[in-house]
């Protein structure tokens, strides 16, 4: 033989995953969603998107390349659905300028100050829209209505979300029967028809897209489940008691980012457990977290700050949480 | 019912290009290589030196301490050398070296194909039968299958588990096994169950081989106690705890033996070798390889004389493929990629696969990203990516405590990794480590 050939520790066969493939994956998954944000909110929804995911990639190879010194590896796709997913939780009318400091946000104190993908605690664009949150809140709580301001970007007209609705509606002591007038029905929640942050208005396509991540494995459903169970359980718990001063559990499901966070941020390979068990009590905790802030606290909505305080659980969580091993209990049926 | 084991587990492509194949005896070899350390254990000591005649099936090296296992000659011929010789592992051992003259059979040998069903011998025969025989088990893990035909004091078998699962992709060499020797098969289980005390032996045999499943079910109504089990599709379903989860729902406990869940598991090719020894008073020197690939002209099946060199396997099935990128011994998850092809054929080469280059190299290692796919598919409950980071950075208490032992290096972690990081390699430095460490504390 005069040829060369490998030699290499087995296995010698490979699946056919990779990080890039799950990471389009995703991406794929969140494109319904975006198309029903550019048809309700036209090309605030664009420009917002175009931004985001144009700075996050630029910000993550600039970091790579010069401060780094090793070399980008932006075509694996993660600043690209970091971009996406931090667009989605932006108001669509949001300045450029600001939408920039989130990315680098995001990105340079978010992921790449950990040393990366992989490595990064926190979700990264979360870190970005919270960051945001407390530094710009006024533009940050601004939602263009639906529909009506398709040709607007800054200057669109805006309105209150239905969390933010109810939230203040309650606290003055209207009664939860008189504030549903004031909100879309259901179907239009679920729809997408609402004020809200880019790409979380549309429970349907968020949900669609959900589906096809689980049938391409690329998430499983412990983390979803959990969170929209605990939800429903401690809303449902509420409102049974006192249904005048408490929004019902489909309520809760279908308004503000619950959706988006429960199947696309919480679901974030890197930030989340690592075992079906750790996943259900992080999500337990997500839900539960949701909950207490939309209700108890002084923000309409909490899920944002609920997946990123427990993501500081994660490594606790890993630590503690072990999948059961092979013949750990002897059980002979 | 379709059995498979609960936890873990991957789906290859299965790649069976083989299967149709009937196996066909490969010419006598020139020369053979024969290892001394073709088992796990202690390497058998030489009975012969250079310049000695011997015959086909004359006892040439013994079996040195309890786990050992004697070797035979596989042709007739003139012993050429007996001196250190690369084999599968990559290493250079002792190996004797064989010029081929003809094929005389050693006096007491049946070498006819006649069926002998009629079981005389008693169990200690059978025991000692299978250890002058040089019987090793013939899946893959080379055990030496006579101290697994004793049940240790204080343990009771109930159940004879037959693995003929061959949930390797490629490998096709127990399939054809059970098709064409399915009642020398059969005898050989009877004769195990004998030696074993069980009154029950069950044949797992994955449903992709719906053709050995009939063909034994049919057989097993006429030797009692017998029962085929089809199996779901999945790897490592012969896994020997796998195997055992799936056939008996028992577990056998970290660091046991199957006998500790009173069973007892052997390979199909090994209970046809125990068939060989006891009924045909015949040495193991022979056995079924798949030689396959993508690019390979005829994928075969092979009755191949131990100690013959891989090249004349790869010719006799139409030659070495143009662009080959590696060459294996065994199936693509678990086998060793080997050097050469003057390599030789032992008793644990269940398969020869040929890799094309395009195929022979890894993915490119990028960060873990934490997906949790290794955690999932692993069969044994691990946490391979943990595993993998301790023993990159030295934690060895880290590793023993997260039980790297239990890790029996199916590569189903590495195989699904989209990082492609290099888990069991990784793992696998854990493990030798841990036990190192193990062995100086007992001390």
């Amino acid at each position: 033989m005069d040829k060369l050939i490998t030699v290499s520790p087995s296995p010698h066969v490979y699946g056919d995953d990779t990080v890039k493939k799950l990471m389009y994956g995703v991406v794929y998954a969140l494109l319904p969603a975006l198309l029903i944000s550019v048809y309700f909110f036209g090309i605030g929804a664009l420009i917002v998107t175009t931004i985001s995911i144009v700075s996050c990639v630029a910000f993550e190879y600039l970091i790579q390349k010069y401060l780094m010194k090793s070399e980008p590896s932006i075509s694996d796709g993660s600043a690209l659905v970091t971009g996406l997913l931090l667009a989605f939780n932006l108001p669509t009318n949001l300045p450029w300028w600001i939408i920039v400091i989130g990315a680098l946000v995001a990105i340079g104190v978010g992921k790449m100050t950990f040393g990366g993908l992989g490595n990064n605690p926190f979700n990264p664009a979360l870190v970005g829209r919270v960051f945001l949150f407390i530094s710009f809140p006024v533009q940050m709580t601004s939602w263009p209505e639906p529909i009506v301001s398709r040709l607007q970007y800054t200057d669109a007209v805006t309105g209150a979300t239905p969390l933010a609705v109810v939230k203040e509606g309650l606290s003055a002591g209207v009664p939860m029967s008189r504030l549903l007038e004031q909100i879309p029905g259901y179907m239009e929640l679920f729809i997408g028809y609402l004020p809200g942050c880019t790409g979380e208005i549309s429970a349907l396509a968020l949900l669609a897209g959900g589906l096809y991540m689980l049938t391409r494995k690329i998430i499983t459903w412990h983390i979803p489940a959990s969170i929209f169970l605990s939800v429903i359980i401690f809303t449902g718990i509420l409102w049974l008691i006192n249904p005048y001063d408490n929004a019902d559990p489909l309520f809760h499901l279908l308004s503000g980012g619950l959706v988006l966070g429960a199947v696309y941020m919480a679901t974030d390979y890197v930030t989340s457990p690592m075992t079906p068990k750790g996943m259900w009590i992080f999500g337990i905790g997500i839900g539960v977290i949701t909950v207490a802030i939309r209700i108890y606290g002084a923000y309409p909505e909490g899920v944002s700050f609920a997946i990123l305080i427990m993501n500081a659980f994660v490594p606790l969580i890993n630590k503690y949480v072990k999948p059961k091993r092979f013949g750990e209990e002897v059980k002979n049926g | 019912m379709i059995q498979t084991f609960p936890r873990g587990g991957i789906h290859p492509p299965e790649d069976k290009f083989s299967a149709g194949s009937p196996i066909k005896v490969l010419p006598l070899p020139k020369t053979v290589n024969i290892p001394l350390s073709q088992h796990i254990g202690a390497p058998s000591e030489p009975l012969v030196k250079k310049g000695d005649k011997v015959k086909t099936g004359q006892w040439i090296a013994k079996c040195k301490s309890f786990v050992s296992a004697n070797v035979h000659s596989s042709v007739t011929g003139t012993v050429t050398k007996v001196d250190k010789l690369m084999d599968s592992s990559g290493y250079k051992r002792m190996a004797i070296s064989i010029s081929t003259e003809e094929d005389q059979w050693e006096e007491g040998i049946d070498t006819s194909d006649t069926l002998n069903r009629n079981i005389v011998a008693t169990a200690d025969e059978i025991i000692q039968k299978t250890l002058d025989a040089g019987i090793v088990g013939l899946g893959g893990a080379t055990f030496p299958s006579h101290i697994k035909l004793s049940v240790p004091k204080g343990k009771t078998a109930d159940v004879l588990i037959i693995n003929g699962a061959e949930c390797e992709p490629c490998l096709t060499s127990d399939h054809r096994l059970m098709l064409e020797k399915g009642e020398e098969l059969m005898v050989g289980i009877q004769l195990i169950m004998k030696k074993l005390n069980v009154k029950k032996a069950l044949i797992g045999i994955e449903k992709n081989k719906p053709d050995a499943i009939n063909h034994l079910s049919s057989l097993a109504k006429g030797f009692g106690g017998t029962e085929v089990r089809p199996l779901k599709v999945k790897y490592p379903q012969g896994g020997e705890k796998q195997l055992i989860k799936a056939l008996i729902n028992r577990e056998v406990p970290s660091g046991g033996l199957p006998v500790d869940v009173g069973t007892v598991v052997h390979n199909v090719g090994t209970a046809y070798a125990i068939y060989e020894a006891v009924q045909k008073n015949k040495p193991l020197i022979e056995r079924v390889v798949t030689v396959t690939g993508k690019d390979l002209q005829t994928p075969s099946n092979f009755m191949v004389r131990i100690g013959t060199p891989v090249s004349e396997l790869i010719e006799a099935a139409g030659g070495l493929p143009e662009d080959t990128g590696k060459i294996i011994n065994g199936g693509p998850m678990m086998g060793k990629a080997l050097i050469n092809t003057d390599i030789p054929v032992t008793k644990g080469t269940s398969g020869i696969l040929l890799i094309p280059s395009a195929e022979a190299k890894r993915k490119p290692v990028v960060n873990c990203i934490r997906c949790t796919k290794c955690v999932s598919v692993c069969p044994m409950g691990l946490e391979p990516y943990l595993l993998q980071q301790a023993s990159e950075y030295k934690k060895w208490d880290i590793v023993e405590e997260e039980r790297a032992l239990d890790c029996m290096e199916c590569g189903s972690c590495s195989y699904i990794c989209p990082s492609g990081r290099p888990l069991l390699d990784y793992i696998r430095l854990g493990k030798s480590t841990v036990s190192k460490i193990i062995r100086s504390r007992k001390q």
